[in-house]
């Protein structure tokens, strides 16, 4: 049997993965995707699915944005499983100092022409009646939303394969060299003009020298109370949370969900590699959410699960070659931001293979960053 | 302390043993489905011990509690999904 060759190979069948695989394969291209485990498993099942634009540095603006616009793009083409509810963002201020806060985000998104309001403490109270009475204000981003990820994975997967692209399932890749070939575990290999690493936070067991580390988080799905919420509510000291290096972080953010279920967030932990739930981290996330939204804790949960994000230290994704002139690329590191950057992400890849300008700045995601800074050392 | 307890079941008053549990008080005072599924299916107490969450009613005001593992109280408002 001789062995199939591709343009591309995509290792991981996460919403990065499977959005990388639609784009390459609308372009033209041959493309296999590998996938050990399940479509839209990992990171992907394990997240909320928020859509939002986060202004951590501008590069983040930049991609988080333009990927926004791109699920607003897709919402027509989107069946009804991926449960795209554009319900906006509600970033919520609880003290003096996040009020300023969350004025000084409402400028930076709206002289970038990102459409905000911000409210007043008796606005956020008509438009979130369950929060806590005392709190200062929020700043609203009608633009963001919520979608299903898994659902929304087998979706652009299924884009892909209506032109042609191949799916293996169940076979675990080991490696992805720098010659774009992927060795599988049972001892096969598969060469490829091109293979992208969309393996999330399994990404460095492939390619070992990249800067990818495990973040694990919990998330907690309450039973259906339909308009307990109106919008995805996350606390302003979230990034605080989310930049926390070291320690464990926990930060207060609810979604509600299409069938008025609300899932419960978040926390962030380095250096867990246990899947486990850890119950002190689950009492502190609960705790938190409790405080800003005291009903919350009449609710009844039914499930409660962990998952590993893929963090880099610069909290920016790796998008592009692995090195000037690789034939491996690499398409991870998108820590809490995947489900929203996965379309922008697959943009930028294909420009890169196609040797187009990109939509956006690739700069700052190019995985040649931290290799630049570890030959200066 | 009296051994009866009246609470309402959908509005109407029902007076049962104060041990009673709501799933009890509710098997006694109508038919066996409480509420619908996601997919509009009837369901009703199955396990009666507080694993299958079939019973689910809405008690003050406060849906999804589990009717098989809360005592009937005096004035309780109990509400069915049916």
């Amino acid at each position: 049997m001789s062995v199939p060759t591709y343009d591309v190979v995509i290792v991981g069948a996460g919403i990065v993965g499977a959005a990388c695989a639609a784009e390459c394969a609308a372009e033209g291209l041959r493309v296999l995707v590998v996938e050990a485990e399940m479509v839209g498993g990992g990171a992907t099942a394990a997240g909320m699915g928020h859509i939002v634009v986060m202004d951590d540095s501008e590069a983040q603006f930049e991609l988080t944005l333009y990927s926004q616009r791109l699920w607003e793009e897709l919402a027509e083409e989107l069946p009804p499983s991926v449960e795209y509810d554009r319900c906006g963002t509600i970033w919520v201020a609880a003290t003096e100092d996040e009020m300023r806060q969350a004025e000084r985000k409402g400028k930076f998104y709206a002289e970038r022409g990102v459409a905000v309001e911000l409210l007043d403490a008796r606005e956020l109270r008509e438009a979130e009646p369950r929060l806590r009475r005392d709190l200062w204000g929020g700043l609203r981003v009608p633009g963001d939303g919520v979608i299903y990820p898994p659902a929304a994975a087998h979706f652009l997967l299924s884009k892909a394969r209506a032109h042609r692209t191949e799916l293996i399932v169940g076979r675990a890749v080991i490696e992805a060299t720098l010659g774009g070939e992927v060795r599988l575990q049972d001892g096969s290999n598969i060469s490829s003009g091109i293979v992208i690493n969309c393996a999330g936070s399994s990404s460095p067991k492939l390619t070992p020298q990249i800067k990818v580390q495990k973040r694990k988080g919990h998330l907690v799905i309450t039973d259906r109370y339909a308009g307990f919420v109106r919008h995805q509510l996350v606390e302003l000291g979230y990034l605080e949370s989310a930049h926390a290096a070291s320690s464990d972080s926990v930060a207060f953010n609810v979604q509600p969900r299409r069938t008025g279920q609300l899932l419960i967030g978040s926390s962030r932990q380095y250096g867990a590699e246990d899947a486990r739930v850890d119950q002190g981290v689950l009492a502190r996330m609960l705790n938190r959410a409790f405080a800003f939204m005291p009903g919350l804790a009449d609710l009844s949960a039914i499930r409660v699960w962990t998952g590993f994000r893929a963090a880099t230290p610069d909290n920016l994704p790796l998008i592009g070659p692995y090195a000037e002139g690789a034939r491996l690329y690499l398409a991870t590191g998108h820590e809490g931001l995947g489900i929203t950057t996965s379309l922008g992400t697959a943009k930028l890849i294909v420009a890169q293979i196609m040797g187009r300008t990109p939509p956006i700045s690739s700069e700052p995601f190019l995985p040649i960053r931290f290799m630049q800074e570890s030959a200066h050392v | 302390m009296s051994d009866e307890v009246t609470l309402f079941i959908d509005g109407v008053p029902v007076t049962v043993s104060a041990s009673s549990t709501v799933c009890a008080a509710l098997l006694e005072a109508r038919a066996i489905a409480l509420r619908r599924s996601v997919t509009g299916e009837p369901r009703g107490p199955l396990c009666g011990m507080g694993v299958c969450f079939e019973c689910r009613v809405t008690i003050d005001g406060q849906p999804h509690r589990r009717s098989c593992q809360i005592l009937c109280r005096e004035g309780m408002d109990v509400r069915t999904d049916v």
